[in-house]
């Protein structure tokens, strides 16, 4: 028994030395972000390697929160043209929020017809969707930019608008979310549906009411996943957008790299800034996320 | 007799006239629940695709912009010209004006990149699962909600971060190998040129690699590994424990419960992971682009950088189009072979 304790602990010992390793790895440069962020020199990266430096200071936080964005005007004579950190985010939000909303919606109904009904052309219809999850988003740019910019909403091309954006976006995310919720919703017993529908429920009630409450976990991922393509996408938004009162924050973000010199203080300020909000929305999913990713790929 | 024969005959056809009718009616109504996606996806990505076929025949340049496929009057003025097939063979020849510009380098690289990936996110995935998944383990949820930062940060963010740490100057690896040379009294040089040395550490077979090839894979293994923990964890959970328990009983060590329980029953739910890993892996834009920006001299460039160099720098969007189908085919081939391979070793272990 003792020898069996003795090797418990030699267990525990070597997988807390393994998984603080881990640890220190992924913390790393998290933390070096954090340095240069309250590094009072505002210089490209410190001369040691200390956590806080000498002097450290909130003052980069302060300037990304709440002073303009002098490279992002639409008329760089006019400081109040200039865009602020709220009016990004807002952007940043929108075309996030659009996403997942897009997807989700749009995804459960698509995967609940593959995972529920026999029907004309559904495995064709399903491996479409498939294939498309094997587009690279940027492979669509050149027909898209040139489509998107011949549609236009009250003068303005489509796809300079930040809900074009996030149409373009869900494109990118929706095969994924197809295939993932429909693996989801089938292990959830027919039975149950089968029942709400004895009782009088309508097919589309039957899936509102007892399905999706059930499938929270793959609805989850499927907003997740939604809201970091939409707050993290760059490539289209850069390609598309063209007036900066449509900028994102991933965008000003970018605008910040400047040819010669880049402040960095200020640009890793915003780095962290703008990296609160997928971790906290990571944070409050957590407990769905094992679930929602992978019970449709063990059971089915 | 023959009366009731007929009269079950002509209720069985029109039952089954009933049941074609009932099949047409539910797969329209199966397809409005698929409408809305349909339409979206037909819309941005099946049309444009369509349109890009016919881009990719045709010298479409930024004056063409104002060429409107809906507006008949332009279609004059502003269409592009055809040029059949110049464009595929001038991208799969690499006879673009474009400095560095090589297609077979540029398909091998990308395989290259994506085997190594994948092969570091599922590996070190599995065995941090496999870790966090141990009986007794203190601090679980707490090493849990750390695990999942390099996943939950936009990799744009950090993909600049690994960019500034790999600096020469003051970067934060070099200065890291000055603290171990500190610690340990080694000499290692702590002046690499991550991104910018063009002289490949590893010589013969993998003498096309240059040095930043090893940085940015490093980064990008720090960015990916979550993800498969995460699946690794789900199929971990749903092994019932009396399966461990039978083995044990039986005198399978641990690394024979490993190799036969584990690993078997967390490949279902593993390959697809993998294959979508593959996919992402493969058009994986930001690290490259904002690591190495494909240097030096474009030894790192993938194919999707090189795509959106073709657009953005260079508005070569004939060119760019029949680049896109090329990159296209070849990631289908590629999911076939592996699809193909991954069904074959499946149908082994069943």
């Amino acid at each position: 028994m003792t020898k069996h304790k003795a090797n418990e602990l030699l267990k525990q010992i070597g997988l807390q030395i393994f998984l603080l390793t881990i640890t220190a790895i992924v913390l790393f440069p998290i933390l070096w972000m954090v340095s240069i962020a309250i590094d009072p020199r505002n210089i490209d990266k410190p001369l040691e390697l200390v956590l806080i430096p000498d002097g450290a200071t909130l003052r980069a936080f302060k300037q990304v929160l709440t002073e303009p964005y002098t490279q992002l005007c639409a008329n760089p004579a006019e400081p109040e043209t200039c865009m602020t950190f709220l009016k990004l985010l807002g952007n940043s939000l929108m075309v996030a929020l659009g996403t997942s909303l897009f997807s989700v919606v749009l995804g459960a109904s698509a995967a609940y017809a593959f995972s529920r009904f026999k029907f004309i052309g559904r495995e064709t219809g399903l491996l479409g969707f498939i294939a498309l999850l094997m587009l690279p988003a940027t492979a669509t740019i050149a027909p898209l930019y040139v489509l998107l910019n011949q549609i236009k909403f009250g003068g303005e091309p489509l796809r300079s608008t930040l809900v074009g954006l996030a149409v373009a976006y869900t494109s990118g995310s929706l095969p994924f979310a197809i295939w993932n919720l429909k693996g989801y919703f089938d292990t959830v017993p027919k039975e149950l549906e089968e029942a709400a529908l004895i009782d009088g429920a309508t097919v589309t009630g039957a899936f509102i009411r007892v399905i999706l409450p059930l499938a929270v976990p793959a609805l989850a991922v499927t907003v997740l996943l939604g809201f970091m393509s939409g707050w993290t996408e760059f490539v289209m938004a850069w390609l598309f957008l063209e007036s900066p009162e449509k900028f994102t924050l991933a965008m000003a973000l970018r605008s910040m790299q400047g040819q010669f010199t880049t402040p960095w203080s200020t640009f890793f300020a915003l780095a962290l800034v703008m990296s609160v909000p997928p971790v906290l929305l990571f944070f409050a999913l957590q407990r769905y996320i094992v679930s929602g990713l992978t019970v449709g790929g063990v059971k089915g | 007799m023959a009366e009731t024969s007929l009269q079950s005959q002509t209720q069985k056809q029109s039952g089954a006239a009933n049941k074609f009718w009932r099949s047409i009616k539910e797969s329209l109504g199966a397809w409005a629940y698929i409408a809305p996606a349909g339409l979206l996806m037909m819309f941005i990505t099946f049309f444009p695709q369509v349109f890009q076929a016919w881009m990719a025949f045709t010298d479409y340049r930024i004056t063409n912009l104002r060429f409107n496929i809906f507006n008949p009057e332009t279609w004059e003025a502003f269409a592009p010209e055809m040029v059949g097939f110049e464009n595929f063979i001038r991208v799969i020849t690499s006879s673009l004006a474009i400095e560095n510009y090589d297609f077979v380098r540029l398909l091998t690289f990308n395989i290259v990149w994506t085997i190594s990936n994948v092969f570091f996110h599922v590996v070190l995935g599995v065995i941090i699962a496999l870790a966090l998944n141990a009986k007794t383990l203190y601090g679980r949820r707490i090493y849990r909600a750390i695990f999942v930062l390099p996943w939950a940060i936009p990799g744009l963010i950090i993909a600049f971060t690994w960019a500034n740490m790999f600096d020469r100057r003051f970067g934060a690896i070099n200065q890291l190998l000055g603290l171990v040379n500190e610690w340990f009294g080694w000499a290692i040089n702590t002046d690499i040129r991550w991104l910018e040395s063009a002289q490949p550490p590893i010589g013969g077979i993998l003498s096309f690699l240059p040095l930043s090839f090893y940085a940015v894979l490093i980064a990008n293994i720090w960015l990916g590994w979550p993800f498969m923990t995460v699946i690794a964890t789900g199929a971990l959970q749903s092994i019932p424990t009396e399966l461990y328990e039978a083995a044990k009983i039986d005198g399978a060590s641990g690394w024979q419960q490993l190799w036969k329980i584990t690993v078997p029953l967390i490949r279902p739910a593993m390959i697809p992971a993998i294959m979508v890993g593959t996919i992402w892996t493969f058009n994986n834009f930001n690290v490259i682009y904002f690591i190495t920006r494909g240097g030096p001299f474009g030894r790192t460039e993938l194919l999707v950088t090189q795509a959106f160099k073709l657009v953005y720098e260079q508005r070569l969007y004939g060119v760019a189009a029949a680049f896109s189908i090329v990159v296209f085919i070849v990631l289908m081939i590629l999911t076939l072979i592996q699809n193909q391979v991954t069904h074959a070793t499946e149908a082994y272990y069943d």
